[in-house]
């Protein structure tokens, strides 16, 4: 493993199962009546978010939490950046309070990475989101969520997703989350999909390892999972589809297209969803939609990821607080 | 005043000659000068051009003087090896009167270090809606010539359009920084894999390509000259390479950074890579070199952009755009022209002074190094190779993208008008 996590195109297929595994080993403690660890006890992690984003930020805190931690959440919304201050000089104001990892949430692509290679901060800088980029926690919570749902549980460690059909459906030009997934499961085995109008493929998309695909119907008997991302409304202001109903005619997901998917294959959402613009209810709160199984997940890997990067070499969980049930 | 005589010196690449220098003018060109009264500079085999002259220097002053101010932007470029810069308009207030053009002309003049042709903006405040006074500042004491609202595009078709026309009645020409402004709404890089997979907002090169083929049409249907700044994409070569060949009067420049560097430097996500236009790709690169080989591409340009530190010590979105370019201008085009074969040193003549002196009509630059021509002359090391260093600049900037990289070629001397401005590397 690096020692950072910043792109989940840095990631080998052994990090990446390695990650997965050992998610799994922490989902175990979310079943205890304690659901705590000692692990990073004494360490001290900032969540650093220039982004309005509860649902992350809350995550990594579960995570860090459970891992004992010390947790800093710094928002930039009233702190001295909203006056200001530059990304560098919050960086090192907040690493002489001796943080030891740096959660970083930010809207310009490649923040974090600047973050972690300009000799700005030692810290381990973990990227919960930048801009257009890269989200990996969340492409590794979805690949987590795959394996489990389509290998299994059990039979799942140790594995990839090898052979897996996954189709990714939306906003693909504006979304961090089709990036990080695209390369994860690259990376893992899969078979990954886009959809999307034309409008929301990026220029120079050819190059992705993927399949891309503008009809959304022919895809979907050929899939294991499909994943809806997230349509904001803005968007056809600035042309990229004509009117909402027409987006969700052509690219939503509803009952009759759900209805074409294999018996087993499952919806994904990395959330929040527009209901009515890229999925209806009957969709979401179907028994198929993993959306609530993807933010249980998350805190997992989370945990996982910061383990591996702090954690240093001591076993994540002793076999004596352990009680391996399955 | 006292007389120079350069001994051994290759003009223009050519067999070694002496040049003797006798006041402000060159006296005698040949073999076996005498030295008498003359200092000597043994030239060594190091190759003579006429003084370099940059049509795209932005000078800051007034303004930004944080960046750059004129006298620290002169000394750059006589370090660089240049004896002529034009500055471009975009400083505060923006130079698009006459009094603003006066005051940067003068400074120049004052210190001594280069000739300083102050740019006149096209448009009040470059803000594209209405003509700045283009005759005032051409009859002023700065007498300009150039007209350009560099750092945005003129994109409004009739405001060019008149722009183009006006300046015909004192022979002027407008220079344009071509980019379609809607469709480089939030461009950060160039549109392309890159940036696809970087996430950053697309520079499009038909952003730029656009405007080229409107206005080498608007110049033809008017009957005007166009210079086109900066051009960085293989597809404008071919619009302009179509529009020469139609007798379209259109010239055009290319800057250092594009004939060397690509947008997979973006990856580092250093701002220090981030520039207007953008870095593009291989194939561009490429297209641009032999464009200028072949001189559809007329003139380097540098496109000098100093930016202050914390502008570029900071996150991608966050960073200003530009690099610096007037130290570093000549070793890159020895590196990408001369060492590729593409150009002799008579050829980095001709597009690093003679022909940018004649676009912009910079009188007593460009010309040949013969008796009786003005001593407008720089010295080159060509044999020299090293890592660029930045700490080493005369720029009051330091947002080189070469730091490090080794480089062919050193400036050691550089005369304007037969004074010294750069001995043996250093200013004086």
């Amino acid at each position: 493993m690096q020692r950072h996590l910043i792109s989940a195109a840095d990631l080998t297929r052994d990090d990446a199962v390695l990650i997965l595994d050992t998610a799994e080993e922490m989902a175990r403690v979310a079943d205890r009546p304690i659901k705590k660890l000692p692990t990073l006890r004494g360490r001290t992690i900032v969540n650093l978010f220039f982004e309005d984003s509860t649902r992350t930020r809350i995550s990594f805190e579960a995570a860090e939490k459970r891992l004992s931690a010390d947790v800093i959440n710094f928002s930039a919304k009233g702190s001295s950046v909203s006056k200001g201050e530059s990304l560098k000089d919050t960086a090192q104001t907040l690493e002489a309070m001796g943080v030891d990892a740096v959660v970083i949430r930010h809207g310009a692509s490649g923040a974090p990475y600047r973050l972690a290679n300009s000799g700005w901060i030692d810290a381990a800088v973990i990227n919960a989101g930048d801009g257009t980029h890269q989200h990996p926690t969340q492409a590794l919570l979805d690949a987590f969520t795959m394996r489990r749902r389509l290998v299994g549980r059990d039979a799942g460690l140790g594995q990839d997703l090898s052979g897996k059909r996954i189709t990714l459906v939306g906003d693909v030009l504006h979304s961090r989350v089709a990036r990080s997934n695209v390369d994860l499961l690259h990376t893992l085995g899969a078979e990954v999909t886009l959809v999307a109008p034309p409008t929301l493929l990026p220029v120079g998309i050819e190059s992705w390892p993927c399949e891309v695909s503008y009809d959304l119907d022919s895809t979907l008997p050929k899939s294991d999972a499909v994943m809806m991302l997230r349509v904001q409304r803005e968007r056809m202001h600035a042309a990229f589809f004509p009117t909402e109903r027409e987006y969700s005619r052509r690219y939503g997901l509803d009952g009759d297209r759900m209805a074409r998917m294999p018996e087993h294959a499952i919806v994904m959402h990395p959330g929040p969803m527009v209901r009515g613009m890229e999925i209806t209810a009957e969709v979401a709160d179907s028994d198929r939609c993993t959306v609530v199984e993807q933010v249980a997940n998350g805190v997992s890997i989370r945990m996982a990821v910061l383990y591996l990067l702090l954690g240093g070499n001591e076993p994540a969980v002793t076999h004596t607080r352990t009680t391996e049930e399955k | 005043m006292s007389k120079i005589l350069i001994r051994g010196a290759k003009v223009l690449g050519g067999e070694p000659q002496d040049v003797l220098i006798d006041g402000e003018t060159i006296a005698e060109v040949g073999t076996g000068l005498s030295a008498e009264g003359a200092e000597v500079v043994e030239a060594g085999g190091k190759v003579l051009l006429p003084g370099l002259v940059d049509l795209h220097t932005h000078l800051r002053e007034p303004g930004r003087e944080d960046s750059e101010t004129v006298l620290t932007g002169t000394r750059a470029a006589a370090s660089g090896g240049f004896t002529a810069v034009f500055a471009m308009a975009n400083t505060f207030p923006v130079a698009d009167t006459a009094g603003v053009v006066e005051q940067v002309y003068r400074l120049g003049k004052e210190h001594g270090y280069c000739d300083v042709q102050p740019i006149g903006a096209v448009t009040v405040g470059l803000e594209g809606q209405k003509l700045a006074e283009l005759g005032a500042m051409h009859e002023s004491a700065a007498g300009v010539t150039v007209f350009s609202d560099d750092g945005k595009c003129v994109h409004d078709a009739v405001i060019m359009r008149r722009a183009l026309e006006y300046v015909k009645a004192f022979g002027g020409v407008v220079a344009q920084h071509a980019q379609e402004p809607r469709l480089t709404e939030g461009a950060q890089m160039n549109e392309g894999v890159v940036s696809a997979e970087l996430g950053l907002g697309g520079w499009p090169a038909v952003a730029e390509e656009s405007i080229i083929a409107r206005d080498v049409l608007l110049a033809e249907h008017v009957g005007s000259r166009v210079h086109i700044c900066h051009l960085s994409t293989a597809g404008s070569v071919e619009i302009v390479r179509w529009a020469k060949s139609r007798g379209i009067d259109v010239t055009a420049e290319v800057t250092p950074h594009h004939l060397l560097l690509t947008d997979e430097l973006v990856r580092s996500y250093n701002p220090v890579y981030k520039v207007n236009p953008p870095l593009r790709t291989e194939r561009d690169v490429l297209a641009l070199r032999e464009a200028l080989a072949d001189g559809t591409i007329d003139i380097v340009a540098t496109d000098h952009a100093p930016h202050p530190h914390e502008d570029k010590d900071c996150e991608w979105a966050a960073a200003a755009m530009g690099m610096v370019g007037l130290e570093t201008a000549l070793s890159v085009v020895q590196e990408t022209m001369v060492e590729t074969g593409l150009l002799d040193w008579a050829g980095v003549a001709d597009r690093m002074s003679i022909t940018p002196a004649r676009i912009g009509q910079a009188a007593g630059h460009g010309r040949p190094v013969s008796a009786g021509e003005p001593a407008n002359l720089t010295l080159v090391d060509t044999a020299y190779r090293g890592a660029v260093d930045s700490a080493g600049f005369a720029s009051r900037s330091r947002n080189t993208p070469y730091e490090g990289r080794e480089l062919p070629g050193r400036v050691t001397h550089t005369w304007l008008r037969g004074k010294a401005t750069l001995v043996d590397g250093k200013l004086t």
